[in-house]
């Protein structure tokens, strides 16, 4: 925690030119048709990484013949769940636990675990190797209602689910369930659906993942780099949709759009960004520490 | 102590009119009547009704053709039971408990408790003058042992000498000449013994105790021949007169008066206004509450009683469908009865009583709705996920000390205490999720290098566009068969980015197997 903060006065609010409203007072800003027609393009936004405000509720649609839908609900999953820890470390709390100590609860079908296997306790993240806890539910049914009792815990970092194909019991009403109960606890749910139709969802966020060639290695040309994946967003509340290419390295989600290539400039500010800041472009990882080279061009 | 309501269900009857003994209708002969199947048939009689020539257990027709001018009312045995145990609580005034003699009886143990009334005779007069103040007339006695006291208060002599008896001794000498039906016996017993002639309570004690001559003596073994298979105490006149002398202990079933929860609220100032009124009743029945959750009860009918400063009394009555003790359910019923309440000059008290409960379980209340609003906490949400999916089905991976991939991690219940071991080692690249089994592929083109270019699996063909590897991982030897064959693991990705672990399942010409087959083991992100 060695860059520099906003104050926890920086809101979504405050980045507005609200003429209005008093800074950190805390009142209802009144909006002028101007303000209104700003926050509403601002609203259309794109998703990028390091949101603060995270739906609750996201699908993702995978195949079943890579890791991909897990890879990056993973990420997604660490990105807020970074984003989360930063907000709660501006709350200057000297006493606060440092690392996030809650339990992640992974609940996969028994054909998701037949299909695309379990976690692998060594290929996890470093942070959430020890924090794992995984639900092997026989049927969609018993993984809907451990999904749902998940959610229902308030110990819990955040749930993801597996489940294959389109089970009659997960249904919008299923999904709805799902949504409220997120929402009502503050748990929030990434559920995977390998080779599934994008049936009605009350999902908040719903994105279509699939592999993509990893960047080169940095020593081994021929091997695979670190992992990348083609993610569209097809069918969000607060975001347009879009295409983007992630790939989850050094603790930091980057996504670029495709046909861009990604620029290598440090940005400027790496800490928590309310969602309806304007897309400001691409957003790299810093080359700060990577290499001697890097040091010396810097 | 013995007390004998001679006349219970008149007495009652005549309370229930408000009349005075031999005045109004208690004057004229009256009888009370129970329907049977051949008619109606008298129960109880006034003393009018015993000098016109009525008796009871007579017929009604009988009695009319006696005296025509008998009158009638229905008896009501189950109100004279009711009464019967009021008075049987009232009596415990006497002596710590009293048990039920029915019909008409009680049973009260003064042992030991006679001389806080000054001795026995003043007890025997604070019963008869109590009883006369609620004007039902009884016969009392006193005796060592409840047979004899309860055949000296029906059959012993009448009131001019006190019915008492000191000591196990004087018994048989005070009650030698009673009647036989004094030993509590059946009917039928008592018409046996009228055939053999044993009339008095002396002539049994005599065959019994002891023997004079032979005669005597066959008598007394005919007797015992005759009772031996009588085993109830009321069929055998030969128990009854050992309980009667305290041979034989006679148990009786003592009344317990339950003690209705109440709670009530002394008010410093009286209470004029509905909305402080609403505030008591919901501290009573809060407090209401805790007394029933004490004793585990829930509430079938409430009884909240307001006291006026002036003297009167509002009774609000409420019965419940099922016991509860809840005290917003209680609050909110009673909130609608207590509209339109004349509060007068103020109420100074409020009480509210449970007089019907039952019992009602303890329950962890309000579990789900804690858990609605702050979340559960993480055991209980594995608690809930065990019971419902099983043990196996909620397990955390914690590290395996091995190095075979499928063996370095293990799986452990969920909130177990992960065990002790060394990291595994940073510098290789594993992959996110392994399959259970791994699953062979079908290499369609080999590079030089050894690797598989091309390869199917699950029916679909991958061509390998980068390629990580050999990484070497010996089989286990102290644990495995010699035969078991080494693995070369490559981490590969496809043209379309997908990665996967795959390995090599032994070394051409290693002597341990055919040609090497190739596995996929894990799927990378």
């Amino acid at each position: 925690m060695t860059k520099p903060l906003l104050p926890p006065s920086a809101k979504a609010l405050d980045h507005f030119p609200v003429s209005s409203c008093s800074k950190g007072g805390g009142a209802v800003p009144c909006l002028s048709a101007k303000d209104i027609t700003a926050l509403s393009k601002a609203r259309e936004g794109r998703w990028r990484p390091g949101l603060s405000d995270q739906p609750l509720h996201s699908e993702i649609f995978a195949g079943e013949r890579d890791a991909s839908g897990a890879g990056v609900a993973l990420a997604l999953a660490r990105d807020a769940l970074r984003v989360a820890g930063r907000v709660a470390g501006e709350g200057h709390d000297p006493l606060a636990e440092a690392e996030d100590r809650r339990q992640v609860l992974w609940v996969q079908d028994k054909r998701a675990v037949q299909r695309s296997g379990r976690p692998y306790l060594h290929g996890l993240p470093d942070e959430l190797r020890h924090r794992l806890i995984h639900v092997e539910a026989a049927t969609p049914e018993d993984a809907l209602f451990a999904l749902e009792e998940g959610l229902r815990c308030r110990d819990l970092a955040c749930v993801i689910g597996e489940i294959v194909g389109n089970p009659r019991a997960l249904d919008f009403t299923a999904s709805r369930r799902l949504s409220l109960t997120a929402e009502q606890h503050g748990v929030a749910l990434w559920l995977v659906r390998l080779e599934a139709q994008a049936d009605l969802s009350s999902a908040r966020m719903r994105w279509r993942v699939e592999a993509a060639p990893s960047e080169a290695d940095r020593w081994n040309a021929d091997a695979p780099g670190a992992p990348a994946w083609k993610v569209e967003l097809f069918r969000a509340r607060s975001h347009a949709p879009g295409q983007w290419k992630l790939s989850d390295e050094d603790r930091q989600l980057r996504a670029w759009r495709p046909g861009v290539a990604p620029n290598t400039h440090t940005p400027t500010y790496t800490g928590p960004k309310p969602a309806n800041t304007p897309d400001i472009g691409h957003l790299v990882r810093p080359t700060v520490g990577r290499s001697l080279a890097a040091v010396a061009r810097a | 102590m013995a007390i004998w309501c001679a006349r219970l269900s008149v007495d009652r009857w005549r309370l229930s009119q408000e009349l005075k003994l031999g005045e109004g209708a208690d004057a004229e002969p009256t009888a009370l009547i129970t329907e049977t199947a051949h008619g109606p048939r008298i129960d109880a009689i006034n003393d009018a009704a015993r000098l016109a020539g009525a008796q009871v257990s007579m017929m009604l027709a009988d009695a009319r053709t006696l005296c025509p001018q008998i009158q009638t009312a229905p008896a009501d045995p189950a109100g004279d039971l009711a009464l019967l145990e009021k008075l049987a609580v009232w009596a415990q005034r006497w002596g710590p408990w009293s048990a039920l003699d029915p019909p008409d009886g009680l049973l009260v143990d003064t042992t030991a408790a006679a001389h806080l009334f000054g001795g026995e005779q003043r007890l025997l007069a604070d019963v008869t003058a109590a009883f006369a103040k609620r004007k039902i007339a009884v016969r009392a006695a006193i005796a060592p042992t409840a047979g004899a006291a309860w055949a000296l208060s029906h059959f012993g002599p009448s009131d001019s000498q006190p019915a008492i008896i000191n000591g196990h001794d004087a018994t048989m000498r005070a009650l030698t000449d009673l009647p036989v039906a004094a030993l509590r016996l059946d009917s039928d017993v008592l018409t046996v013994l009228r055939r053999l002639g044993l009339k008095r309570l002396g002539d049994l004690a005599d065959i019994t105790s002891g023997a004079v001559n032979r005669s005597e003596a066959a008598a007394r073994d005919a007797l015992h021949r005759r009772f031996r298979n009588r085993k109830s105490p009321s069929a055998n006149p030969l128990v009854r007169l050992d309980q009667l002398l305290g041979r034989v202990p006679e148990p009786l079933l003592p009344v317990v008066a339950p003690d209705m929860p109440l709670v009530q609220r002394r008010l410093m100032e009286p209470l004029r206004h509905r909305a402080l009124l609403d505030q008591v009743l919901s501290d009573l029945a809060e407090d209401m509450a805790r007394s029933l959750e004490a004793r585990g009860e829930g509430a079938r009918r409430l009884e909240l009683g307001l006291w006026r400063v002036d003297g009167e009394v509002i009774v609000r009555r409420l019965e419940l469908a099922a016991a509860t003790r809840d005290p917003a359910h209680i609050t909110r019923l009673f909130a609608e009865k207590l509209e339109g309440i004349d509060a007068g000059f103020g109420i100074e008290t409020v009480r509210l009583r449970a007089s019907w409960v039952e019992s009602l379980s303890h329950r962890q209340g309000d579990v789900e709705a804690a858990a609605e609003r702050h979340g559960t906490s993480l055991s209980a949400c594995i608690d809930r996920l065990t019971v419902r999916l099983g043990s196996q089905a909620v397990r955390r991976p914690v590290l395996g000390a091995s190095h075979l991939p499928e063996r370095a991690q293990n799986w452990q219940p969920a909130l177990e205490q992960e065990p002790v071991s060394q990291n595994g080692f940073a510098f290789h690249q594993r992959p996110l999720k392994l399959l259970d089994k791994p699953e062979r592929i079908a290499v369609l083109y080999a590079s030089p290098d050894g690797y598989p270019q091309r390869f199917r699996w699950r029916g679909n063909v991958h061509d390998v566009v980068r390629v990580e590897g050999p990484e070497r991982i010996a089989p286990e030897w102290w644990r495995q068969r010699s035969t078991a064959r080494l693995r070369d693991y490559y981490q590969i990705e496809d043209e379309h980015g997908r990665r996967y672990w795959i390995y090599r399942h032994g070394v051409a010409g290693d002597g341990r197997g055919g040609a090497p087959d190739w596995f996929l083991q894990g799927l990378c992100a």
